[in-house]
């Protein structure tokens, strides 16, 4: 018997065919049948009323901590996955910083099937670079590619030597896949726990400067064209940052990258408490460790610089860096704490505050959510052509909520924008024609 | 005479964590009752009952004579119970063990903690668990050591009769010392004139430097000079900061050795100072390194007034924590 789907009277907006219109949507067995003004209702077809909402392909995120294998009180595929649902994606890219880590065959084979008998949407994962993602020796990258995985990072740490950097990067390149670094120079950013500025001054932590993310990316962007491989910066956080890559990308260098949603809205001020002013005193919410994440949130001038580059087209796409923790690792002193944001569920509110406040086009949003991060993948996902996978996202741009994250499905109830108000809530997701929240 | 402003700030906060957002009558209230209390230190019998039945917990996890003791004598002139515990210094790995240590000394009835952690933001961690117990910041990581600057400010006063224009000139590790943070506060507060000196890669630059456009910046006319003699220059106050040998290692200096020879306080500086200018150091010091031993000991140093005050400062603020009262009721 065959499945039906008709979303009704939506704004579909399918960046990858320009499409912005009134119109209803049509899936037939879990594919996209028809767009159409006025689709009549099939037999034995499911309705769904989106008058007022949004349709748009479902949301792909590059990068995201499933912490399966290894760190199941974080996150399971499950719930990662649930929770990706939930926030209106229908693609996550899973990072290998699993433990074991995600560095040969078993792991990964481990990790594709916990994904087919649990998770709700598609799951790619991600090998590591190195074994262990120690950064000493590759993994085996070519039986890696076999298995499907995206591209190979030792996300969390750095590569930290060049020459290894160089041969992953030439090794990668054949295979056409890229090599994904978190780049941070160590030695710049040891013993930091935030942005080095204003903020850490006051607050006593040491602070990373840019300079330690920008070197590295220097060094690899001079790698990438040594090589011929493909180097993709993971959450690029800093002006200096974009810089260099928009100056690589106009000499023909492959280097793409990502921005996160919380590079894009939140400063460093977070870690003085939500909504802290420079100069205030602290109080109750001063040290936030939820605001704790690495690259850290950076100043004002880094996040218009972001915002600005992500509508320029610098910044390839979004990604959300989704890093869920345990309460246990958040209780403790700044210092201490665990880096990490979980964002799936509420990318989205906290982006479209962009949206509201005239910052960027809904359609610029949604295109850096789907059309372009499929782009990079190199799959056929993320837009609604006929034929193509019933991935479907339905958003309210209007409707406001306030974030409590015990009402998260993700484990991972850490986030600075508890008690936040945001507006753009997802009120169906659909995978392969198949509602998943 | 005595005024109930401090009492009212330090309840409303019910803790003492760093002097950010203090105003001048704030600083001035304590300082009153610190006469209050100076006057105790002087008796011949120093034993008041004020805090009889109160406990007092001084929880270091860093190593820490005369802080540790200051608040134990603070204590216990006052008559409280002070119980001291010792925790491991080392950074427990998922931190449960300072958020279950604060609970636990929560639970057995502890109307005080005294904390110094090396962690920033550990005061404000534990306030935040906390329901009934006050917590007093005895120096985190290199955040603020509120009672440090507090002791500071009164013994400028009490020798140089008057804080405000007063040219107050702090020389060294400025980047990591947690001192130099709460008095850049206290003393700007206080509306003194100060100069920080030291090397480049020991000046918080961006504490300085970054939101200078806002109006409310609070530290928009300190002054930076990295010459020493200039720096004293007409100086009423000289405060010289600890120098740690982990700065040679982390490659902020060269060796102490230079480091001396560029900003260690000696006599033949110290005479480019003003001729009643005071010498102040937080301690414990290294003589012949930031400080000559001449200087530390000399005719202008006050650097053992400063213990004396220091005790009187810590019985005020435990005082006021504790009882909310006002002193001279029950003194």
């Amino acid at each position: 018997m065959t499945s039906k789907t008709l979303i009704k009277g939506g704004r579909i907006i399918d960046p990858a065919q320009g499409i912005d219109q009134i119109s209803d949507l049509l899936m037939v067995d879990g594919l996209i049948e028809e767009i159409n003004t006025s689709i009549s209702k099939p037999r034995n077809a499911e309705i769904f009323n989106a008058e007022g909402l949004i349709v748009s392909p479902g949301f792909i995120d590059i990068h995201c901590h499933l912490r399966e294998p290894g760190e199941e009180y974080k996150e399971t595929i499950e719930t990662g996955t649930a929770a990706a649902a939930a926030g209106g994606f229908t693609t996550v890219c899973a990072m290998p910083n699993t433990q074991p880590a995600m560095d040969n065959q078993s792991v990964v084979e481990y990790v594709l099937r916990k994904a087919k008998e649990t998770a709700l949407i598609r799951v790619f994962p991600i090998g590591a670079i190195t074994i262990g993602r120690k950064g000493k020796q590759l993994s085996e990258m070519s039986e890696l590619a076999d298995l499907g995985v995206i591209g190979f990072s030792d996300d969390g740490d750095p590569v930290e030597d060049p020459n290894i950097m160089r041969q992953a990067l030439g090794y990668s390149a054949d295979l056409k896949l890229p090599i994904i670094n978190h780049c941070e120079v160590p030695s710049l950013a040891e013993g930091a726990s935030m942005n080095e500025g204003w903020v850490s001054n006051r607050l006593g932590l040491k602070g990373m400067p840019a300079s330690a993310e920008e070197v590295m990316v220097a060094r690899d962007i001079s790698l990438a064209e040594l090589t011929g491989g493909h180097v993709h910066i993971a959450h690029a956080s800093t002006r200096g940052t974009i810089a260099l890559i928009e100056s690589a990308k106009a000499t023909g260098i492959k280097v793409t990258c990502e921005v996160t949603p919380h590079h894009l809205t939140l400063t460093e001020n977070a870690v003085m408490g939500h909504g802290k002013d420079d100069f205030q005193p602290l109080d109750n919410n001063a040290y936030d460790t939820n605001a704790k994440v690495n690259p850290p949130l950076r100043n004002k001038s880094d996040v218009n610089s972001m915002i600005e580059s992500l509508n320029a087209g610098i910044i390839d796409f979004i990604a959300t860096d989704h890093a869920p923790h345990s309460a246990v690792d958040k209780m403790t002193t700044f210092q201490d704490s665990s880096f990490g944001i979980s964002v799936l569920e509420t990318a989205l509110g906290s982006l479209m505050t962009l949206v509201d406040k005239g910052q960027m086009e809904v359609n610029t949003l949604i295109k850096k959510l789907t059309s372009d991060p499929a782009t990079f993948l190199g799959k056929n996902i993320g837009n609604l052509k006929n034929g193509t996978s019933g991935d479907i996202t339905i958003f309210d741009p209007n409707a406001t909520w306030t974030v409590d994250p015990q009402n998260f499905i993700s484990k991972g109830k850490n986030t600075p924008l508890e008690g936040a108000l945001l507006k753009g809530k997802i009120k169906a997701t659909f995978f392969q024609g198949i509602k998943v929240y | 005479m005595i005024k109930d402003t401090v009492a009212k700030k330090l309840l409303k906060q019910n803790h003492l964590l760093d002097l950010d957002g203090f105003s001048q009558s704030d600083i001035q209230a304590i300082f009153d009752n610190t006469d209050s209390m100076m006057e105790v230190l002087d008796r011949g019998i120093r034993k008041v009952p004020a805090l009889r039945g109160k406990t007092v917990i001084t929880l270091f996890s860093e190593a820490s004579t005369r802080t540790r003791v200051s608040f134990e004598q603070a204590g216990k002139i006052l008559s409280a119970d002070v119980i001291n515990v010792s925790s491991d210094g080392s950074s427990s790995k998922k931190g449960e063990s300072l958020y279950n240590t604060a609970l636990t000394l929560q639970a057995m009835k502890a109307d005080a903690i005294v904390v110094r952690h090396q962690h920033s933001g550990a005061g404000y961690f534990l306030a935040q668990q906390m329901r009934s117990t006050s917590i007093i910041n005895a120096g985190d990581g290199m955040h603020a050591h509120p009672t440090q600057s507090l002791l500071d400010l009164y013994t400028i006063k009490k020798h140089l009769g008057d804080i405000e224009s007063k040219r107050v000139v702090i020389v060294g590790d400025l980047l990591y010392s947690r001192v130099a943070r709460s008095n850049l506060w206290g003393l700007t507060t206080m509306g003194a004139d100060i100069v920080l000196c030291g090397p480049n890669t020991l000046l918080p630059q961006d504490f300085l430097d970054s939101r200078l456009d806002d109006v409310r910046h609070p530290f928009k006319n300190i002054t930076i000079e990295n010459d020493i003699n200039k720096a004293l220059n007409g100086a009423n106050v000289v405060m010289a900061l600890r120098l740690q040998s982990e700065r040679q290692k982390a490659g902020h200096l060269p060796s102490l050795r230079e480091y001396s020879r560029r900003f260690g306080i000696n006599s033949e500086r110290l005479k480019l100072a003003h001729p009643k200018a005071i010498v102040m150091h937080p301690g414990p010091m290294n003589e012949g390194v930031e400080i000559e031993p001449d200087v530390a000991h000399g005719q202008q140093s006050v650097i053992e007034s400063q213990v004396t005050t220091g005790v009187a400062i810590r019985m005020a603020i435990l005082y006021d924590l504790i009882t909310g009262n006002r002193p001279e009721k029950e003194l």
